[in-house]
C-alpha cells in the first residue's frame, strides 16, 4: 500500500504497467517491486525446486525471489529482478516457473514430495536404471525446475560496449562513496563514481529522509568537470591491472525505442579504486521463513523511504541486532503499526511505541500465499502474533565480492560476525564504509574520506579540505543468530531452495568442505550467487562439523557481481558486426554483374560471373576456365598481401625468411619464394619483385597476409634489428588485377598503348592512361599472365576498363571458382595444401631450400621425420571413370579395409576441369611421388563418394610451362 | 590485463598477440646440434612464478615485446622491446 508524503517517486507522473496480464497503476521512480507492493501484490514468483509461493525479500540487486520475465517488442528478458527493474508506461512483466498460473501452480506438488528432493536427490534417486537418465529423468527435472524461459528468437535489442579511463573509480555512492568522490573531485582527480541505483545516495535514500547535505554534495559533484557520476551502473568485476567491468542499464527503465540501447557494458581502467559498495542484510533461518510477506528489515525501510510503500498493515520485526530498530522507528513515524519486535537478545533494549519480546525467536510462519501469523518462542512458552509482514534482520554482510575477484580471501571478524575484505586483495583498491565493516553513517563518511586520502596520496595528489556532515554514529550491537532450530524446513538459499537440513545432511554425508557442500546442495549457485545466504550456510556447516566459521572458510566470489547479459558483453558483435568486412575496389562492379560474393578471410570476392541462360555455378565456372585458356580473363587479385620492403639489407633479409635466394635477383625481376616456419613447416608462398636496388615488393597469400607480417616483424626485430631494412604492409594501397590468357598481351598493349617487352617473371613501372602503376608478368593460371597494379583510388576505373577491353577480345571476367580450377589444373598450391602440417619436401619443393645459406626453418626441415617415404606427398588424382571427387576424402590402397589406420592420404582440393574433361584433385599420399601411375581408392563416406583414381603428377596441364613463358 | 608498451604506453591486452616463451629469441646457429634445435623449438618450462614471454603489439606499433611477469600474482614486472631502442 502507498503511504502519503513518503518516497522519492514522482507523483505527478503516473504510469500503468501489467503483471501477469493485469494492469496496475504506479509512478515514475517506482521499481516493479515497489509498484507491486503499492498494489498489494504479495505473491510474485515460485521457487526453483519446490515451486513454493514467494514474495519480495529485498529492495536491491541481491533479490533471490522476485524474478520475472520482461516482455519487450523485440525480446523477452527472463530472470529480471523486480527490485531492479524500474517501471515505465506500458511495462509488461510476467511471473515465471509456474504452471498453469502463479496462484495455482500444479508443480507445487514438488513441495509435498520434498522429502525426496533433499540435497543430492538427483544423484541418489535418478541413477537407476541408467538408460532412463537421458530420455526421462533429465527432461523431467528440466521441465519441473527452473527459472524464466528464453524466447528462442534472436535478441533484436540494441546493446553497447564502451571503455572509460580514470584516476579513481569509486564503487558505490552511499555516504562513504560520496565523501571519497567529493574529496578526490576537489583534489582534481579524474573520478568515476558508479552506483547501481537510479539515483546516487545509496543508504542515505533508504534509511530515512535524505539529509539536506546530500543535495549539496551531488550538486558539487555534478559541477566538477573531472567527476563522472554513472548511475544504474553496476561494477560487476575486478580484473588485472586496474581493469573493471561494469554494466549500465541505459534504456531498461524506459519505453523501448529503436535506437535506445538497452544496456552498455563498460570496461573501466582505473589507477586506483575505492570499494564503497555497502553491505547486504542477511535473513534468519526458521521454519517456513520463505512465506510471501517476510522481507528484510532494511528493505522495509527502503520501500517506505524511497518509494512510499509498505507491504503490510500489522508489521512485526525479528532481529538479532539494533539496526532493525531504525526500521521500526521509521515505520511508526510514518503512522504505521509495528505490532512487535522479536529480538533474540536477552539484553535487548526497549523500544517506545511497540512491544519488544526479548530473548525470543520466531519459530514458524503461516500463510501459504501471504503471511498471516507467526509463532514466537520465548523461554519455554510459545505464542502467536497475527501479522501480514515480518521484517528480518540477522545482521549485515559487507559487500566484499569485488575484493575476491583476484583470488583474495576475505577475513572473518568475530566482532561483526561477518567477513570483511582483506587489505590489498585487489592492488590499488581500498575498501571503505559498510563494505569494510563500518556500519554507522558517520563511520562511513569518515572512512570514505580516509580512503580518498589514501588513494590521492598514491596518485601523488594533495588531499583537500572536506568537512564531514553530522550523522548518526550508533554502535552496531549484534548477537549472532543464523538458524532457529525446528522440525520442518528452514530456508537458507531462497533462490535455489536450499534449507538448513540440506546443509546439515551434506556434512553428515561427508561433504564437510565448504566447496563440497556448495556443490552438493547447490547453495549459492543461483542467480543471486548466495548474496543473501552464503554466510548463514557457512555458519550452519560450521556448527554441523563442530568447527568455527573462520576455520570453515568461505567459497570464492567470482565475477560478475550481478548477472550480465551476453548481449551486452558481445555488443556490436552480431551479424555484420561479427567481423570486419573488406571490400575490393571492384566490389560494386562485380555485384553489378550479378556475381555472388564469397568470403575469403575478411574479404569478399566474386565467385563467378553468371551469363544469361546459365542456371548453375558450374556452367559459369566452366565457361570462365575455357575463356582464360582460349582468349583472356580478368580478375581482381588485390586481396593478396603486399609488403613494401626497403633498405640496403633487404635482399639479405629476404634470404633469411625465404628458403631460396633473393639477394641475387636482378632489378626488374620477380621470383617465386617459399617461406617456412622455424619448425620446418611451410608458412606461406608468393612472388617477390625487386623494384629497385634497395626496394622490393613481397606478395603473400590472401589467407596468410597478417601471419607473414607478424613473422617478418619477429624475425627482423629478434634476429636482425641492426640491419638496414624496413617494411610496411601496402595491401590496401594498391589495386591489382590479373590478366591471363593467350591474348593477355594484346589486352595489356591496348590498355597501355604499347606492347610491354616484359619477359616471364619480369616487372616494370608503367603509366596507364596517365596513372603511374606497376606491371608484373606472373601467372597463377598457367597461361601467359600479367598483373597490373594502380593506387587503390584508380582501382575501380581500371577494373571496368580492363573488363570492357577483354570483352571486345572475346574474353571477360572470371571469379574465384574458375581461378581455383585453373590453379588445380596447373598443380599450384594454396593454403588448402600448405595448411600448416606440410613441409617443403611434402609439396615437392625441398630443392628450393638453398644449401648455400641459412634460412628460417632450414635446420628443422632437415630433422628426421620431416622428409622421406613415410611422408604424405603432394600428388594429382584423376578419376578412372567420369565421377565427381570431393575434398576431404581419404585415400586407400585397393583392397585395403576402410579403417582409419589404413588411410594413406587425403584430398585437399578438387575441381572439374573443362580443359581435361574430368574432375581433378590435389591431395597428399604417403610416398606419393613414387606411386604415380598407381590406382588408388578415394573414399568420402560422409558424402557417399567411392572412386578409383589414377595417381599423377600434380601438374595436369602444360607440364613444361610453354604457355607461361610464351 | 594491461601491458605498458615502451612506445605506446599502457594498453589493454586485446591490442597484443601472445606468441610464447622468450626462449624463441635464442635461436641456435645453423650448425647447432639437433638437440639444441629440439630444445629451442619444443622444450618449455611451465613456471608458477616469474616467466618471460613474447607479445606482439599487433594493434599498435607492431613492436615485439619481452614481458616479464608473474604467473601466480599476474604482476607485470617489466616490458622491453625485443629490438631494444633501434625500432
Amino acid at each position: 500500500m502507498r503511504i502519503d508524503g513518503k518516497g522519492r517517486i514522482d507523483r505527478t507522473r503516473p504510469v500503468t504497467f501489467t503483471f501477469d496480464g493485469k494492469a496496475y497503476p504506479a509512478y515514475r521512480g517506482d521499481t516493479l517491486a515497489s509498484a507491486l507492493i503499492a498494489n498489494d501484490v504479495r505473491l510474485v514468483g515460485r521457487s526453483f525446486k519446490y515451486h513454493r509461493p514467494r514474495g519480495i525479500l529485498t529492495a536491491g540487486s541481491e533479490e533471490p525471489n522476485a524474478l520475472v520475465e520482461i516482455v519487450g517488442p523485440a525480446n523477452v528478458t527472463p530472470n529480471t529482478r523486480a527490485t531492479v527493474q524500474e517501471v515505465f508506461e506500458g511495462l509488461v512483466a510476467r511471473s515465471q516457473n509456474r504452471w498453469p498460473s502463479l496462484g495455482l501452480d500444479l508443480m507445487a506438488v514438488n513441495d509435498l514430495a520434498a522429502p525426496f528432493f533433499s540435497a543430492g536427490f538427483y544423484y541418489k534417486t535418478f541413477m537407476w536404471p541408467r538408460r532412463f537418465w537421458e530420455g526421462l529423468y533429465e527432461p523431467m527435472i528440466r521441465r519441473a525446475a527452473g527459472l524464466g524461459r528464453l524466447s528462442g528468437r534472436h535478441d533484436e535489442g540494441v546493446y553497447e560496449k564502451a571503455w572509460a579511463h580514470c584516476d579513481l573509480l569509486v564503487i558505490g555512492s552511499g555516504p562513504a562513496g560520496l565523501m571519497a568522490a567529493l574529496a578526490a573531485g576537489r583534489a582534481g582527480a579524474d573520478v568515476i563514481l558508479a552506483d547501481e541505483g537510479a539515483e546516487p545516495g545509496g543508504r542515505l535514500l533508504s534509511d530515512g529522509d535524505a539529509p539536506a547535505w546530500l543535495g549539496e554534495v551531488l550538486a558539487e559533484l555534478e559541477s566538477l568537470p573531472n567527476v563522472r557520476v554513472m548511475t544504474r551502473t553496476t561494477v560487476t568485476g575486478a580484473y588485472d591491472d586496474g581493469t573493471f567491468g561494469a554494466l549500465e542499464r541505459v534504456g531498461l527503465h524506459r519505453r523501448p525505442r529503436p535506437n535506445l540501447p538497452r544496456e552498455c557494458f563498460w570496461r573501466i581502467v582505473a589507477r586506483r579504486s575505492i570499494l564503497a559498495a555497502g553491505a547486504l542484510e542477511r535473513p534468519i533461518a526458521f521454519q517456513n521463513n520463505d512465506r510471501p510477506g517476510i522481507m528484510m528489515a532494511g528493505a522495509l525501510s527502503a520501500y517506505l523511504n524511497r518509494y512510499g510503500v509498505v507491504p503490510g498493515k500489522a508489521i512485526t520485526l525479528f532481529a538479532n541486532n539494533d539496526g532493525a530498530r531504525q526500521t521500526a522507528r521509521g515505520l511508526m513515524a510514518a503512522g504505521l503499526t509495528v505490532s512487535a519486535i522479536i529480538d533474540s537478545r536477552e539484553d535487548a533494549p526497549d523500544e517506545p511505541g511497540t512491544t519488544v519480546h526479548k530473548g525470543a525467536v520466531v519459530i514458524d510462519a503461516k500463510g501459504r500465499h501471504g503471511l498471516t501469523e507467526i509463532t514466537v518462542r520465548k523461554g519455554a512458552g510459545e505464542f502467536r502474533i497475527a501479522t501480514d509482514c515480518l521484517g528480518l534482520s540477522g545482521g549485515w554482510n559487507p559487500s566484499v565480492h569485488l575484493t575476491c575477484h583476484l583470488n583474495g580471501r576475505p577475513r572473518w571478524s568475530d566482532d561483526l560476525a561477518a567477513f570483511v575484505p582483506s587489505e590489498g586483495a585487489v592492488p590499488g583498491m581500498v575498501a571503505a564504509g559498510a563494505a569494510n565493516g563500518s556500519f554507522s553513517t558517520h563511520g562511513c563518511l569518515a572512512a570514505g574520506l580516509a580512503a580518498a586520502a589514501q588513494s590521492l596520496a598514491a596518485l601523488g595528489m594533495t588531499v583537500p579540505e572536506v568537512a564531514l556532515p553530522a550523522a548518526e554514529d550508533a554502535p552496531y550491537r549484534l548477537s549472532p543468530l543464523w538458524a532457529v532450530p525446528g522440525r520442518k524446513r528452514a530456508w537458507l538459499d531462497f533462490a535455489n531452495d536450499v534449507t538448513v537440513k540440506d546443509v546439515a545432511l551434506s556434512a553428515q554425508e561427508g561433504y564437510r568442505s565448504v566447496e563440497h557442500m556448495k556443490r552438493y546442495t547447490t547453495q549459492g549457485m543461483a542467480p543471486d550467487q548466495g548474496k543473501n545466504s552464503n554466510v548463514a550456510a557457512l555458519a550452519v556447516l560450521a556448527d554441523a562439523t563442530g568447527r568455527g566459521i573462520a576455520e570453515t572458510g568461505t567459497t570464492t566470489f567470482r565475477p560478475p557481481y550481478t548477472p550480465v547479459s551476453i548481449a551486452a558483453m558481445g555488443a556490436g558483435g552480431r551479424a555484420e558486426g561479427f567481423a570486419p568486412q573488406r571490400f575490393l575496389t571492384s566490389d560494386q562492379a562485380s555485384r553489378d554483374r550479378g556475381a555472388p560474393m564469397i568470403e575469403a578471410g575478411l574479404w569478399y570476392r566474386p565467385g563467378y560471373f553468371p551469363k544469361p541462360g546459365e542456371t548453375t555455378w558450374r556452367q559459369a565456372c566452366d565457361r570462365e576456365v575455357v575463356m582464360v585458356r582460349s582468349s583472356v580473363g580478368v580478375t581482381d587479385v588485390s586481396t593478396l598481401g603486399k609488403i613494401d620492403i626497403q633498405g640496403k639489407d633487404a635482399g639479405r633479409f629476404l634470404d633469411l625468411v625465404y628458403t631460396n635466394t633473393f639477394s641475387t635477383l636482378p632489378v626488374g625481376r620477380a621470383r617465386y619464394g617459399l617461406m617456412l616456419r622455424e619448425d620446418g613447416h611451410v608458412l606461406d608462398d608468393g612472388t617477390t619483385a625487386r623494384l629497385a636496388e634497395d626496394h622490393w615488393l613481397m606478395t603473400t597469400t590472401t589467407a596468410a597476409a597478417g601471419l607473414v607480417m607478424r613473422h617478418l616483424d619477429f624475425v627482423q626485430q629478434a634476429f636482425c634489428a641492426g640491419w638496414d631494412v624496413r617494411f610496411i604492409s601496402v595491401t590496401e594501397a594498391w589495386a591489382q588485377f590479373a590478366v591471363a590468357g593467350p591474348v593477355a598481351r594484346d589486352l595489356i598493349a591496348s590498355a597501355l598503348g604499347h606492347t610491354p617487352g616484359l619477359p616471364f617473371m619480369g616487372c616494370m613501372d608503367v603509366t596507364i592512361q596517365g596513372v603511374a602503376g606497376r606491371l608484373f608478368r606472373i601467372s597463377f593460371s598457367g597461361e601467359e599472365g600479367y598483373e597490373i597494379a594502380v593506387p587503390t583510388r584508380f582501382g575501380e576505373a581500371l577494373f571496368r576498363d580492363l573488363t570492357a577491353r577483354a570483352e571486345t577480345m572475346g574474353g571477360g571476367l572470371y571469379g574465384m571458382e574458375a581461378l581455383n580450377v585453373l590453379r588445380i589444373e596447373k598443380g599450384f598450391i594454396t593454403h588448402a595444401e600448405i595448411h600448416g602440417r606440410t613441409t617443403a619436401f611434402d609439396i615437392g619443393m625441398d630443392k628450393m631450400i638453398s644449401p648455400k645459406k641459412d634460412c628460417i626453418g632450414k635446420a628443422a626441415a632437415a630433422r628426421p621425420g620431416m622428409t622421406g617415404p613415410e611422408r604424405e606427398q603432394l600428388v594429382g588424382l584423376k578419376p578412372l571413370t567420369d565421377s565427381a571427387l570431393t575434398a576431404g576424402a581419404h585415400l586407400f590402397a585397393q583392397g585395403a579395409d576402410l579403417t582409419r589406420e589404413n588411410s594413406s592420404g587425403y584430398v585437399t582440393s578438387v575441381g572439374y576441369s573443362p580443359t581435361l574433361g574430368s574432375f581433378l584433385a590435389l591431395g597428399f599420399l604417403r610416398n606419393g611421388r613414387a606411386r604415380q601411375g598407381e590406382t588408388i581408392r578415394l573414399v568420402d563416406r560422409l558424402r557417399g563418394v567411392d572412386v578409383l583414381c589414377l595417381v599423377t603428377d600434380p601438374v595436369f596441364h602444360d607440364p613444361t610451362g610453354e604457355k607461361l613463358r610464351a | 590485463m594491461r601491458l605498458t608498451c615502451p612506445h605506446c604506453g599502457p594498453r589493454d591486452r586485446r591490442e597484443f598477440y601472445y606468441y610464447g616463451a622468450s626462449e624463441y629469441l635464442n635461436r641456435p646457429g645453423p650448425e647447432a646440434a639437433p638437440d639444441a634445435w629440439d630444445s629451442y623449438l619444443h622444450l618449455r618450462d611451465n613456471p608458477a612464478g616469474v616467466t618471460q614471454d613474447l607479445w606482439y603489439h599487433e594493434q599498435g606499433c607492431t613492436a615485439w615485446l619481452k614481458v616479464t611477469r608473474n604467473t601466480v600474482t599476474h604482476e607485470i614486472l617489466a616490458v622491453e622491446a625485443v629490438a631494444g631502442g633501434t625500432k
